[in-house]
This record gives C-alpha cells, sequence and structure tokens, in this order.
C-alpha cells in the first residue's frame, strides 16, 4: 500500500512537505513530511514532546509553520485558522477536552458548529451518529457531570458532523473500554471505507497495529520514518519511537499471608452531583505487597469510589477500616498522616495547580510536616531538595522545581505526581488512571514505581480502564460497571474470554 | 473578532506597569472631567498629586495627613488582602471599621473620667474584637448556610451606619455637648486618647501597627504555610479539599482577619484623628481599600504604596475642595476611576489580545 502511494498521485490527500516549527529556539518539526492518502488510517507516534501535536496543530491551522508548504485535495494548503482547516475538510478531537463544562452536551455540540441549523434536525442527526458509531452519551447531561470518556464522545460527534475528509484523532480510545474501542475502530474502519482519512494519534501500539495502514514515527521532532504496523511488532515500533529498550514491569510476586491494609465496604451510595454514580454492593480488601486493580470504564463510578476513599466525600454509612482502625470520619489530611497516599484522575486543579510551582505542589500533600517547622513557616530548602529529588528519580522533565506545573506535559506532570506520592513512602497508594494521556516510556516509569512500592510492601489500589495495565501489574482485579464492583480475582486466574463480560456487569463464575 | 488568550507566564515589568498605567490614565481622564466641571485640569491634578508633597504652603499640613490617612487605608487593606487571596470576599470592612471604633469607644467612654494604664490596650482589643464580631456574621452564615459573603458583609456596612447614629445621638452622645450629636472627644481623655507619637508628624500608633503589619503579612503570605493554604485555596478549591484542610476553618480565619484589622483601624482613628464617635464618622476607608488591595496588587509591599498613593488623592482631594471648589464627588469618582483603570489594565496584563479577521 505505501509503495503505491508515490506512484499514485491522485490517491494522496493531505501532503506535508518539510515543516520546520521553532518554539523559543527548540525545534518541535525539523523538516517532517508526511503525506496520508485518501481512505488511510494513519498512525502519527512519538512520545510526548516528540512534534505530534505540533504537526496536527499545523495541519488543524491553530499553528503556522516557520516554513513548509502543505497540500490538501490537489490544492495549496495554508489554514490560518482551525476554521479554514474545517471549511477544508478537517477535523479534528482533541486529547484536552475543549467542552465548556455548565452546559448540556447538546448545547456544546451546537456551539462547536460553524454554520447555523436547525435544533431540531441537528438532534436528530447527533442521535444517528450517536448509535451508528457507539457514541451513546446523554444528550442533556451538563459537560461538568459527564466523566472523561463520555465528554470525548462529544468531541468526536461534534467532528463527525462537519463531515470531515480527514478527521485528526489525538488519542482516542484512551478513555474507552475494550468493547467500545472495538466499536470506535468498527466507526473508524467505516468512515475510513466511506473515503475519509483519519489521522490517528495514540501511544497504544497494539491497536495502531491493528487499525492503522501506515505509522509515521516521530522522535524529538524529527521524522524517524514511515512503517507498516502490521508487519511489525509492537515492541518495536515503540522502541523506534523513544529510541532505546523499553522494561516490562512485572507483577509483585505474589508471597506468604500479608496482613490486610484497608476493607473497604459499602451497600449503597447516592452520588452527592446531579449525574453521578450510585455505588452498591462494593466490598473490597486490599493486603501488604499486593496491588488490586479496579478495572471498568471511566464514568462507572470510578471518581465517587475514589472521593470515598481519599476522604474527600465523608459517608457515614460506609465501613472503611485502615489498618483495623475505622476511618470512615477523617479527612484526607488524617487519612495521609496514617499513611495513606492518593493520587486522583484530574491532574491540573486537583491532585496539581497548574498556577502554583512545582515546590508549592509538593506542599500540598506534606502529612508529616517534613517541609514545615513547628511554628508552620516553610522549609524552602527542604521542599526545593525533595522536589529536586522528584523531578530527577521520575525523570520529569522540566526546567525546575521552581517551574509552573501548567508548564509541564500531562506525562510529566503525572510522574511528578505519582513521584510526589510515593515519595511519602505510604503504606497504602491509591491511584486513579495513572497513565492516561502519558507517553509509553512515562507510562512504563509510573507502572514500574507502582510495582516497586508494592514490592517494598505498601499495598497499592490501582484503578485503571487500561486492561493492559491492569493485567500486567495487578496481582487482583475487580471491574466496576454502573457502581457495582465485580468479585476481585486473582489476575492469573482470568481467562481473556471472560474480561468482556466481567466488565459488562456479570460477576465472576457467571455465565453469559 | 477579538481573542483573549491568557498569558502563560505573567511578566512581572507588565504587572508593575499596570497600577502605574491606571495611575497615568486616571490622570488624564480625570483631567478631562475636571475640565468640564470648570477647573483648569493642570492646576487640579496638580494639587492632588504634588502640592500635599512639595508646596510649601500645604505640605506641613498634608504630609501628616498622608499618614493619618494612609494608616486606615493600609491595615484595612492588608486584612483583605488574606481572604482576596482565597476568593473569600469581605466587602464590609466599612461596617467593621465602624463597629470597631464603636466598641472601643463605648468602652473607654463608659470608664470615663478613670484614668488608668490598663484602659488603652483594652479599648484598643476591645475594637478588634468588634470588627471581628461584625465579620464573624458573613463567616458563620457561609460556613453554617453557604449564604455569600459578599452582599452580607456589605448588607451589614448599612446596619453599622445605623447603629453608628444611634451611638452619636443616644447611648454615647456627650453629657457635656449641649445637645450636639457625637461622643466625647476621645483625644480629651488621656488614658485613651491616640495621641501623636512625634508632635506635627501625623504619626500614631495606628501608623507604627500598620507598618508592622505589613512585615507580619509578608512573612505570613511568603514563609508561612497559612499563606500557602490561603493562595491554594484561591487558587484551587478541588485541590485544596484533596490537601485534606478544612476550607470553613480558613474562611473563619480569612474573615476575622480582615474584619480585625478594620476594626483595628476604627479605634486607631475614633481615638486618635477623628477624636469621636459621630455620625459622619466614617468616610469611606473601608471602601476605597478594596481599591487599595487590587492596586497594590494583594502584595503588603505593594498595599504600603497604593495605600500612601491614595492617602494622597484624599489629602489633595480635600485641597481641591476648598482651594479650586470641586465637589468632593468629583474626587470619589477620581479613586473609583482608578479601580476601574486597573482591572481594564489588567486584562492587557493577563491576557494576549489576538484580531482576527473575519
Amino acid at each position: 500500500m505505501m509503495n503505491d502511494l508515490s506512484s499514485q498521485s491522485e490517491n494522496i490527500l493531505l501532503q506535508c512537505s518539510a515543516i520546520n516549527k521553532e518554539f523559543s529556539g527548540v525545534k518541535a518539526n525539523s523538516n517532517v513530511s508526511i503525506t496520508v492518502g485518501k481512505s488511510q488510517i494513519h498512525a502519527l507516534l512519538g512520545e510526548n514532546g516528540a512534534g505530534k501535536s505540533t504537526l496536527v496543530k499545523i495541519i488543524y491551522g491553530l499553528l503556522q509553520p516557520d516554513s513548509g508548504t502543505m497540500r490538501f485535495s490537489d490544492a495549496e494548503y495554508a489554514p490560518k485558522s482551525p476554521k479554514d482547516a474545517r471549511e477544508l475538510g478537517v477535523g479534528m478531537v482533541f486529547q484536552h477536552f475543549s467542552l465548556f463544562e455548565p452546559l448540556s452536551a447538546f448545547d456544546n455540540i451546537l456551539l462547536g458548529l460553524d454554520k447555523n441549523i436547525d435544533v431540531k434536525s441537528l438532534r436528530e442527526e447527533v442521535k444517528t451518529l450517536s448509535e451508528s458509531y457507539g457514541l451513546e452519551v446523554n444528550l442533556s447531561s451538563y459537560i461538568g457531570d459527564l466523566s472523561a470518556g463520555e465528554r470525548q464522545r462529544v468531541e468526536i460527534i461534534r467532528a463527525l458532523l462537519q463531515k470531515p475528509k480527514l478527521l485528526i484523532m489525538d488519542e482516542p480510545t484512551s478513555v474507552l473500554t475494550p468493547f467500545e474501542c472495538e466499536k470506535l475502530f468498527k466507526t473508524l474502519k467505516k468512515l475510513a471505507s466511506e473515503g475519509t482519512s483519519i489521522l490517528y494519534i495514540s501511544h497504544k501500539l497494539k491497536e495502531i497495529s491493528f487499525l492503522c495502514d501506515t505509522a509515521s514515527v516521530l522522535r524529538k521532532g524529527e521524522l524517524i520514518g514511515e512503517y507498516d504496523p502490521k508487519k511489525m511488532t509492537a515492541k518495536a515500533l515503540g522502541e523506534l519511537m523513544v529510541g532505546q529498550t523499553l522494561s516490562q514491569p512485572k507483577r509483585p510476586s505474589a508471597t506468604k499471608k500479608k496482613n490486610r491494609v484497608l476493607s473497604v465496604s459499602m451497600a449503597e451510595v447516592k452520588p452527592d452531583t446531579q449525574f453521578g454514580v450510585t455505588l452498591k454492593n462494593i466490598n473490597f480488601d486490599v493486603h501488604q505487597s499486593e496491588i488490586l486493580g479496579l478495572g471498568g470504564v471511566a464514568g462507572n463510578g470510578q471518581e465517587e469510589l475514589m472521593q470515598l476513599i481519599t476522604g474527600e466525600r465523608i459517608d457515614r454509612s460506609i465501613d472503611i477500616k485502615y489498618l483495623d482502625s475505622n476511618i470512615q470520619l477523617l479527612n484526607p489530611h488524617k487519612r495521609r498522616e496514617l499513611g495513606m497516599a492518593f493520587a486522583p484522575e484530574e491532574r491540573l486543579g486537583h491532585s496539581a495547580v497548574g498556577s502554583l510551582s512545582l515546590s508549592e505542589n509538593s506542599l500540598i500533600t506534606d502529612p508529616k510536616k517534613r517541609f514545615q517547622t513547628n511554628l508552620g513557616f516553610i522549609d524552602f530548602d527542604e521542599l526545593r531538595n525533595y522536589t529536586e529529588s522528584v523531578i530527577e528519580k521520575f525523570n520529569v522533565k522540566t526546567t525546575g522545581a521552581q517551574a509552573v506545573a501548567s508548564s509541564l506535559s500531562g506525562g510529566n506532570l503525572q510522574k511528578f505526581v505519582v513521584g510526589r506520592e510515593v515519595g511519602q513512602r505510604p503504606s497504602l497508594l491509591v491511584v486513579n488512571q495513572p497513565t492516561w494521556g502519558v507517553d509509553a516510556l512515562s507510562a512504563a516509569n509510573i507502572r514500574e514505581a507502582i510495582v516497586e512500592i508494592a514490592n517494598s510492601g505498601a499495598a497499592v489500589i490501582l484503578i485503571s480502564q487500561d486492561l493492559d495495565e491492569l493485567l500486567e501489574i495487578s496481582n487482583k482485579v475487580a471491574f466496576l460497571t454502573n457502581g457495582l464492583l465485580s468479585i476481585p480475582t486473582e489476575t492469573k486466574n482470568i481467562k481473556s474470554s471472560e474480561i468482556g463480560a466481567l466488565m459488562g456487569g456479570l460477576r465472576a463464575g457467571e455465565t453469559i | 473578532m477579538i481573542q483573549l488568550i491568557p498569558r502563560e507566564n505573567v511578566s512581572p515589568v507588565l504587572s508593575l506597569l499596570g497600577p502605574l498605567f491606571s495611575i497615568g490614565f486616571t490622570m488624564l481622564i480625570g483631567g478631562i472631567l475636571f475640565y468640564f466641571l470648570g477647573v483648569d485640569p493642570f492646576a487640579a491634578i496638580k494639587m492632588i498629586f504634588w502640592d500635599p508633597l512639595m508646596s510649601e504652603t500645604f505640605s506641613t499640613y498634608s504630609i501628616p495627613q498622608i499618614f493619618i490617612k494612609g494608616a486606615p487605608l493600609i491595615l484595612i487593606a492588608l486584612g483583605l488582602s488574606v481572604g482576596f487571596k482565597a476568593n473569600i470576599w469581605n466587602i464590609g470592612a466599612e461596617g467593621q471599621y465602624i463597629m470597631g471604633a464603636i466598641f472601643g469607644a463605648s468602652f473607654a467612654l463608659s470608664l470615663y473620667p478613670l484614668e488608668s494604664a490598663f484602659i488603652f490596650p483594652l479599648m484598643v482589643f476591645i475594637g478588634i474584637a468588634g470588627g471581628c464580631l461584625w465579620s464573624l456574621i458573613p463567616a458563620i452564615l457561609k460556613i453554617r448556610f453557604n449564604v455569600n459573603e459578599i452582599l452580607v458583609s456589605l448588607m451589614l456596612v448599612y446596619v453599622a451606619e445605623q447603629i453608628l447614629a444611634l451611638a452619636s445621638l443616644g447611648f454615647l452622645r456627650n453629657p457635656d455637648g449641649a445637645g450636639f450629636p457625637g461622643s466625647r472627644n476621645l483625644s480629651q481623655y488621656p488614658s485613651a486618647s491616640n495621641s501623636e507619637l512625634i508632635l506635627g508628624t501625623g504619626i500614631h500608633l495606628g501608623v507604627v501597627l500598620s507598618l508592622f503589619m505589613i512585615v507580619f503579612f509578608y512573612i505570613l503570605f511568603f514563609r508561612h504555610s497559612l499563606g500557602f493554604k490561603i493562595k491554594l485555596l484561591g487558587s484551587s478549591p478541588k485541590a485544596y479539599s484533596f490537601s485534606g484542610q478544612n476550607p470553613n476553618k480558613l474562611i473563619f480565619i480569612c474573615l476575622t482577619l480582615s474584619g480585625g484589622l478594620a476594626g483595628l483601624a476604627g479605634i486607631m482613628e475614633v481615638a486618635g484623628p477623628a477624636g469621636q464617635i459621630n455620625i459622619d464618622f466614617n468616610v469611606g476607608y473601608g471602601f476605597t481599600a478594596i481599591i487599595v488591595a487590587f492596586l497594590g496588587r494583594l502584595n503588603p509591599i505593594g498595599i504600603l504604596f497604593a495605600g500612601l498613593v491614595m492617602a494622597l488623592t484624599y489629602v489633595g482631594g480635600e485641597l481641591t475642595q476648598f482651594m479650586l471648589n470641586l465637589p468632593a464627588a468629583a474626587i470619589q469618582l477620581f479613586q473609583g476611576m482608578l479601580l476601574f483603570f486597573l482591572l481594564s489594565f489588567d486584562l492587557f496584563v493577563y491576557y494576549k489580545i489576538r484580531l482576527r479577521g473575519n
């Protein structure tokens, strides 16, 4: 297929030639040339900071290249804005959503359109689209109450409404279940067969092998080459992208009987937001040196469960014991004092604050008052030392402890947050979606850190919708579906054929 | 179409230029206003900003007045800045200032004519408590019932003004005052008088305390974990609750601190420069201090300078009133413009403006 492209110029939809883009001395794109054929699903692979985002932003008109030319549909193409790009037939679904939280999903879709359109027929169109492409969304829900997964579905619908010739997808599957991924892949393949080209950015190498016709690999702003992902192993592609060999962390070795660290038991907990999920019959224990994986698609009660475990939400009806003491009334700070540590899903504005420096972000969770004197004065030397040690140990790419958190890429900030929590040497670590939107190398680092702290004796609760991650490093897994948790099962005993059913809400042992 | 794009890094130079530019623009537009009021704009601007400091005729009176008017502005603005940093909006410092004065003065006058070294410190303490008490009302309502503190604190200003009228005409009225409204003059009651520390300079205890408080708040904001918590709550309530602290505690601290400082300013004023409780005791320091807090960028050092500039406009404004017959309202308008332009320029400080053809 690739060989055909060069000879058949009429099959080319988008051609970028020698694109250069520099940001204050840093070459984000250096002589990058890629060609996307008609009806092609073209993967763009690369680490965070490899220049993928810059390239697609140039294609989508958000950035203008310093030099280089583009052709689209056999014409010169130099969009000045995303509006230009959309008019010419380029659509994009971003990794970070551009949605208004206080508005409903439908209003967001309406607002995203460039042309005026009849509201009724739009509603019909949206319904058909979402049904045929498996993008279920409650259209009247406020975005603020939707999970990351649902928000992304809104974005995808919005882009598809424009009927683009080229659809750019930035990490689209990072929030979907395997079932939904399959549905999405069907959608994308259907779109491609109908003539739409797709530029597909992802770190998930397996799905690229499955889905894409061609993969362009970027590293440090340069194009490494174009490959046929169907003919290469995921590991080989990953190593091309990272430029070094990737480690594969192993789950903590199951050992003799260990002490129970946390036990959670609840009959029913109603949500505190209008569109939240009611948690029902949730019972699990986690022991020393054990990673308990809680799988399932985001928006099925993960956020609600996390808040009850951290103590950000207090509910008297639940039974939550930490090392045999009842902690149901303790706030997050008191729970940390006992040795718990948390890394919630949302990084900016929850576990970290964008406008504060990394040092100040270290101060957010300081249960043992390591950075404070007895009178509450801040020990800036200690704080900087700790922050720098986290930056160094977790290979966080930043200008230093004084850099504001919002200047870090998602993956780097997540490494910092996980590093900050792990650095407290907790007895229990609870992480929610630790590798969501994080590049492969950072994700591998984070998993390694999680396994390492479990090996050193801590209990870990890993809430993740990345099935590979769960099966790779957790000792036991359970799945959350509509607020119901399946019974935790030893990971090694799970048959891959059972997983779909477990995620679909069945309990282990039940049959379809 | 005009697009506003938040700046990733706000330049400190630009951030400093904002207040300076807003002062410049206020002079310009204020000058035009003065022109239409039939006053020579250059003379008026010069009289507001220059004469109080430099003119031989006025400066011996004006410079002490700047300290006298700057001290309450700085004290109140410092207290307000704590809350503003945490997104807690106490708009009613004027009321807390009045209540501080009434509480302290009532205590001292109830002991008149007893002379004792304990009266003054106790009076100051009770004055602070009066301010705290008045700000506790919005604090408790917010904590218990989630009532908006902006409305409650603002409404309580008008309640405090009625109590002030009641005090001046009723329970604090000077029995030897031939029926005129107003209390006894505290400056003529040695045990309760907040007199000038150095004669003729205008420097009284309140001025010294305001300088002391600048240092105190500087350390609080930049060296102490409480200052960090305040900043964290203001930056992201969700991150604050993730850090595990109870925001109600901080709401309580921020509101009582600002109320207490307004009360301190009130008792210092009534026992010193004002001398007595009277119907026209409050002149709007509590509201002007909001401008001072923002003009000073919620930074204690900035508030020092902003407070002095604002005091200058008060003193200079008075000069223009009796020298050029400018109405008092023109000077209030002038001060209001300062905040208006500051907020306008902040748009350029914090955002990039992109024009886009459409």
